[in-house]
């Protein structure tokens, strides 16, 4: 496997959520890897919900979306949600121009929001 | 080596003449994944001497990946092919990327740009690929025979930087 600019970590949320962190650079080489490492996770704890961390993107394409839609479709399976946290600028740019902000729950500001 | 020099449109006639070409890029490389990223990397040091603003070059970036990824996931879906990049600049400080392949090409060029339209849902690809190219340039134009490849170019035509 050759080498990705994109790193991917996760943390068990007991009893029954995960959050993802994704970071660096999701095209489509990166998402190639970055889908089978969260599918893994998931289907093996079957999270009811999945909050994916996208603060630290600095570039996407629409392979982003595609994965973002790709695991909205397993958590349906899983009968769970999924939320886009912290999205960063080019995150949130390529979710408004196509209209995909309308079709994930997007979080904001989580961070300043636990801190209150 | 600069072709265009400043002569007029010939194509359209009555339109200003074209701003003469400065500068340009050639690279060719085959249809592996990991090029995607090196494609960006190659625009973004290439287009360093224009000096765009972060979001032009991030915008121009994002285009380019789709386009070349389009190369890789649908015209070469079954191996490896070559990808042609070319990029041009005008003294007007107009940017012209051009991403030719070999592969499949497209059946229906109108229906592929359509947005959310893709035939690889199993890959987990948008649709929306097409849409983005268009929404970060000037003018995206797709040029396509089944069977013999694709081409696409996009031209944006970026803002005036203050001189020091
Ligand atoms: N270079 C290409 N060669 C062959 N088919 C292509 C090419 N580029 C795009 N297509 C076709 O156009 C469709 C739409 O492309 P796009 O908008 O990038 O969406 P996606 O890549 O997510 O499918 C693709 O699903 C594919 O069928
Ligand atoms: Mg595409």
């Amino acid at each position: 496997m050759i080498k990705s600019n994109c790193t991917l970590t996760f943390e068990k949320n007991p009893p029954d959520s995960i959050t993802v962190s994704v970071s660096g650079e999701i095209d489509h080489h990166a998402a190639v890897s970055l889908r089978r490492d969260t599918d893994a996770v998931l289907w093996d704890y079957a999270p009811k919900k999945l909050t994916i961390d996208m603060s630290g993107i600095e570039f996407m394409d629409s392979s982003g979306l595609g994965f973002i839609m790709g695991r909205y479709d397993v958590m349906r399976k899983l009968g769970g949600v999924l939320f886009i946290r912290d999205p960063s600028p080019c995150v949130e740019k390529m979710l408004k121009l196509t209209g995909f902000d309308r079709r994930v729950t997007v979080i904001k500001n989580s961070k300043e929001r636990q801190s209150v | 080596m600069p072709r265009t020099k400043g002569k007029n449109n010939s194509r359209h006639p009555g339109r200003p003449p074209l701003s003469p070409v400065t500068n340009e890029l050639k690279l060719s490389f085959p249809s592996l994944s990991v090029n995607e990223g090196f494609a960006r990397a190659a625009l973004g040091a290439f287009l360093a001497q224009l000096d765009p603003t972060p979001t032009e070059l991030v915008d121009l970036k994002c285009a380019l990946s789709e386009a070349v990824t389009n190369c890789i996931v649908h015209a070469y879906s079954d191996g490896i092919g070559t990808v042609k990049l070319s990029v041009s600049l005008r003294a007007d400080r107009t940017v012209i990327i051009e991403v030719r392949d070999l592969g499949r090409g497209i059946p229906d060029v109108a229906q592929a740009r359509e947005p959310l339209y893709t035939t690889d849902a199993a890959g987990e690809r948008s649709g929306m690929g097409f849409t983005v190219m268009e929404s970060f340039s000037d003018k995206l134009s797709v040029v396509s025979k089944p069977g013999h490849g694709t081409t696409v170019k996009m031209i944006k035509r970026l803002s005036e930087r203050k001189k020091l």
